[in-house]
């Protein structure tokens, strides 16, 4: 019986294997294609801003030559708005994911402000800026300053870390909560001793992915005044202030090509500030992740 | 070493004090010194699904009392009802009486965290947490107050050498508790429960996770464990129902078929339907 069917089976399997092959082919090229437009940026950002990338361009203010030009300002600018944003985003969106997670009894109401979350993360950044104008700079009166920026991209990226921080705590197995429990722990306590501890590499993980988008965002901010140039900084919370993003947009705007240079270098000066941000949060979570 | 036993006993009284106000709703005073637990009239229902009917059972002290019966007969469900962790899934309503120590337990002045203090958890899979041996055994004490270096670590050598592990682990406390084998993290568990010092330990087919070297670890330390504490034991295996406990059970959907004696539920069963269970008819 088998036998006379082997030819067939081989034949069929063979087209299947064909077929795997085309489509491990196909897969390959999807991955590469990203790849390539990725490298030639860097490629392209590299060879035209290195040449303007010197020790000066990092310690000088803004200056009207290409060869003065520096973006200290948005540097600084930048850290004191993701210091900021990291304090505000990490408290009120581990909170929020807490209580929805562990407090809120699942009703119509709370399904409804769960996935009202969820698309709060896909709103279209500009749509934070005018938020941030009405509120942060008129209502309470913040004007052009380092805190309204801040509480505004604070809002942007709210939702994102309360779904990542719903989503470590949802992952922390009941097994453990149900031990803790029956044991007489308080919620409070198993909150604090079980399930934080257990989901701060996801949360971390959410974090990390937030500030990143947050730290490039340029949109809101031109929204809520953030300066495109300025010459002193800024010393309190209150003070006017600028960040890299909007730096290099005003630089790329500029008709003469040595800008687009500058420009180029702010872009690699943004890009060794975010990798550097992500790989010390990287260590905090795989330092907790030994830990556990 | 006076000083810390001192501590110890305080930390002991803070528990107990608790437990006082639970104590003012107790019906008559009655030296139940025989039962930890007084079932009456006890129905349960997830949602509208009735799981348990009209359960009267009195669970006796310093004993091991096996639930057995099919899956889905309810025996866990009763086994959770007894320190209300069957209140975790929110559906869930329950009528009728049952008593710990003559405390109403689900009184409203009655706290859950007290009774859950005095009525340890073995759960079905080893569920310790993803910390080191000696923080997952010190975690109980540290839940309820204790502080002391010194205390902590006599508790924690307490337990695991009454959970029977101690020499295996002792020099291994800092290690993580997911690194051990499932028979070591279910008596890690096991010591964990007991450094809580409670008065009743409930265990959920502790056993069915681990391998029969394990298991038969485990049951010893059962019968090890019943000099000091009361035991509910659920089990699915009927011959370790019969190796380690003084009574049995016989749950059958959501019913309280038989409860007796073992040795009397198994050589000469009163009801038909338990006969016909053990002697492998159904289930």
């Amino acid at each position: 019986m088998l036998g006379q069917s082997e030819q067939g089976i081989i034949k069929r399997m063979n087209g299947r294997i064909r077929t795997n092959r085309i489509l491990k082919g196909l897969f390959f090229l999807a991955t590469t294609f990203a790849l390539v437009f990725l490298v030639l940026l860097f490629y392209r950002v590299l060879t035209q801003g290195i040449g303007y990338l010197n020790w000066s361009y990092i310690t000088s203010f803004p200056a009207p030559y290409p060869e003065e030009a520096g973006i200290w300002p948005g540097i600084v600018g930048s850290i004191y708005m993701m210091v900021i944003v990291a304090i505000v985003s990490v408290i009120i969106g581990v909170s929020t994911a807490i209580y929805l997670e562990e407090y809120a009894s699942k009703n119509k109401f709370t399904d409804f402000i769960r996935v009202n979350i969820q698309n709060l993360a896909g709103v279209p950044s500009i749509v934070f800026g005018l938020l941030g104008l009405t509120f942060f700079v008129y209502m309470f009166n913040f004007g052009y300053t380092l805190i309204a920026g801040g509480l505004t991209m604070a809002l942007l990226i709210l939702p994102v870390i309360v779904v990542a921080a719903q989503e470590a705590i949802r992952s922390v197995p009941s097994e453990i909560k149900e031990a803790s429990y029956g044991m007489g722990a308080s919620k409070l306590q198993t909150i604090g001793r079980v399930i934080l501890p257990a989901s701060i590499p996801g949360i971390l993980t959410g974090t990390i992915i937030a500030l990143s988008r947050a730290i490039g965002e340029t949109a809101p901010l031109i929204i809520v005044g953030a300066a495109t140039a300025i010459y002193t900084l800024p010393d309190s919370v209150l003070a006017k202030y600028t960040v890299m993003p909007i730096q290099v947009y005003k630089w790329t705007s500029r008709p003469q090509e040595e800008w687009q240079f500058v420009a180029g270098a702010g872009i690699i000066v943004l890009l060794v500030v975010l990798l550097l941000m992500n790989s010390i949060a990287v260590l905090i979570r795989n330092k907790y992740q030994r830990r556990l | 070493m006076n000083e810390t036993m001192e501590k110890q006993q305080k930390a002991n009284v803070a528990i107990e004090s608790k437990g006082k106000e639970n104590r003012e709703n107790k019906t008559n005073g009655a030296a139940e010194g025989n039962h930890v637990f007084e079932v009456e009239d006890l129905n349960l229902w997830y949602g509208s699904d009735q799981a348990l009917y009209e359960i009267n059972m009195q669970v006796p002290e310093r004993q091991v009392t096996a639930i057995i019966g099919p899956s889905g007969c309810g025996k866990s469900t009763f086994l959770k009802t007894l320190n209300r962790m069957v209140e975790m899934v929110p559906i869930v309503k329950t009528s009728g009486d049952i008593k710990y120590r003559g405390d109403h337990i689900f009184a409203n002045n009655f706290k859950q965290e007290y009774l859950r203090a005095k009525v340890g958890m073995v759960f079905q899979k080893p569920n310790p947490f993803p910390k080191s041996v000696y923080d997952n055994v010190a975690y109980g004490p540290r839940v309820h107050g204790i502080k002391d270096k010194k205390t902590l670590d006599q508790i924690v050598e307490k337990s695991l050498k009454d959970a029977a592990i101690w020499d295996e682990l002792k020099d291994r406390l800092n290690e993580n508790a997911y690194g051990l084998s499932g028979g070591q993290q279910q008596r890690v568990c096991i010591a964990r429960a007991l450094a809580v010092e409670p008065d009743v330990i409930l265990m959920d087919e502790p056993t069915s996770a681990l391998d029969p070297i394990s298991t038969a670890k485990v049951e010893e330390l059962v019968q090890e464990l019943k000099k000091k504490y009361s035991i509910i034991i659920v089990t699915h295996n009927m011959q370790q129902a019969a190796r380690i406990s003084d009574k049995t059970a016989f749950f059958l959907n959501g019913e309280l078929i038989e409860f007796a004696e073992t040795d009397n539920l198994f050589q000469n069963p009163q009801d038909k339907r338990t006969e016909d269970y053990i002697t492998g008819r159904f289930g």
